[in-house]
């Protein structure tokens, strides 16, 4: 099966690692599910198609990783009848930082406590992607950046902006699936690496 | 019907990680077990996942649900080779104490606790946190986990590399990989929907 992941790891057909992630093919075929459901659903429901794909970009410049911010970039890009894909990677460019951080409830581990940028939408920037884009990203980069603190007071603000509870869960769900998915093409990219290394190591006769 | 947040005033968030059995709590409203069609019914998977607030609060997104759901499994559960239980779950533990999901840490913990048949390294990671003073296999599995946890991800071909020289297989890093990554998906969802309750509200 070629999945996205297979394709942005470059997984060769044959090689150890191929064997290897079609022992875990269940997990496979349904991150490949769910990266359908959530970034090309047949009905987007509560959360348009153009929000999914703009979150996305979002959450992959957060992270950095040539192949998915590559990715998700173009996505966005093919989808943007709104003319926001250049605003939303800049806010993105602008907005990084290295997590997690966040605070811990009030106690023995307010030692732990790390500070770190509180992302906001400015007012200018606002008037351009709306107040549930605005938002939406808001939340991602809380939920990327520092999801220990994530609270009522920002699921209020989502209502706020015109987000419903199904909305919510769906952004939830698109966030924290990136999360895993970007880690995922990222880690098995760096076990790809060094077990190709090491077989041309060890090839080399003593 | 306006959507509205839930707040929970009279809760007591625990305030440190352990292994002890806690609640969970959630800030939007889940769906009722008699609003449920076959569809919803297929998004949970188990039949007794019915019964948890997280999961019926998921539900709102079924076949979401569904595909979180089966990943979750095959990397946990699907012991077919690789890395022994114990190591993912003690993978799934490091990253959620990592994030700062006391609930999360709390049930791998206890399933890494399980597993391993000891508990004195589990007990270091919650206590401790990351970096770990963790050695050996598990340490080796904390910082791996932590590593790929951070953002951006800071698992390099290197890590790759000194875990292979621990012996760790590519099945086992694979595994390692996944049961790591999985853990940044739940963490974010459960941090983001509700909170947790101390044990005691249990009873």
């Amino acid at each position: 099966m070629t999945t996205l992941i297979d394709r942005l790891v470059g997984i060769d057909p044959g090689s150890p690692l191929d064997s290897s992630f079609a022992a875990r093919s269940e997990a496979r075929g349904q991150a490949e599910r769910s990266y359908q459901l959530l970034l090309h659903p047949v009905d987007a429901g509560a959360v348009s198609l153009l929000e999914r794909h703009a979150v996305a970009a979002f959450v992959a410049v957060l992270h950095d990783q040539p192949e998915t911010r590559e990715h998700y970039r173009a996505l966005l890009e093919r989808s943007d009848t709104g003319g926001i894909a250049a605003v939303v990677l800049r806010e993105a460019e602008g907005a990084r930082a290295n997590g997690p951080y966040g605070r811990f409830p009030k106690g023995p581990l307010s030692v732990e406590d790390r500070v770190g940028l509180i992302y906001r939408v400015a007012s200018e920037v606002r008037a351009v992607l709306g107040d549930r884009l605005s938002a939406a990203l808001e939340q991602a980069h809380l939920l990327v950046l520092h999801p220990r603190d994530a609270s009522q007071a920002g699921l209020q603000g989502l209502l706020d902006a015109g987000w419903t509870t199904t909305g919510i869960v769906v952004l939830s769900q698109l966030v924290a699936f990136l999360s895993f998915q970007i880690r995922v093409v990222s880690g098995l990219r760096a076990v790809a690496a060094a077990a190709v290394s090491h077989r041309a190591t060890t090839a080399i006769p003593a | 019907m306006t959507d509205t947040v839930i707040t929970h005033p009279d809760n007591h968030e625990p305030t440190s990680f352990s292994a002890d059995e806690l609640g969970w709590l959630p800030w939007l409203q889940p769906l009722a077990e008699a609003d449920l069609t076959e569809q919803h019914w297929a998004g949970l998977v188990d039949k007794s996942r019915a019964k948890s607030e997280y999961f019926m609060l998921l539900a709102h997104d079924p076949e979401v649900l569904g595909a979180r759901t089966r990943t979750d499994k095959d990397i946990f559960y699907n012991t077919k080779g690789g890395l022994p239980r114990a190591e993912r779950e003690l993978a799934a533990a490091a990253v959620s104490r990592l994030n700062g999901c006391i609930f999360c840490a709390s049930v791998h913990a206890r399933f890494a606790i399980h597993h391993l048949k000891r508990a004195d390294e589990v007990t270091v990671l919650l206590d401790e946190g990351i970096p770990s003073p963790l050695r050996g296999r598990n340490g080796a599995v904390v910082s791996a986990a932590a590593a790929l946890s951070q953002t951006p991800p800071g698992f390099s071909a290197a890590n790759a590399a000194s875990l292979l020289d621990t012996g760790f297989d590519v099945q086992e890093q694979v595994d390692l990989v996944l049961s790591a990554a999985f853990f940044n998906w739940a963490n974010r969802l459960m941090l983001s929907i509700g909170e947790p309750t101390p044990a005691a509200a249990l009873v």
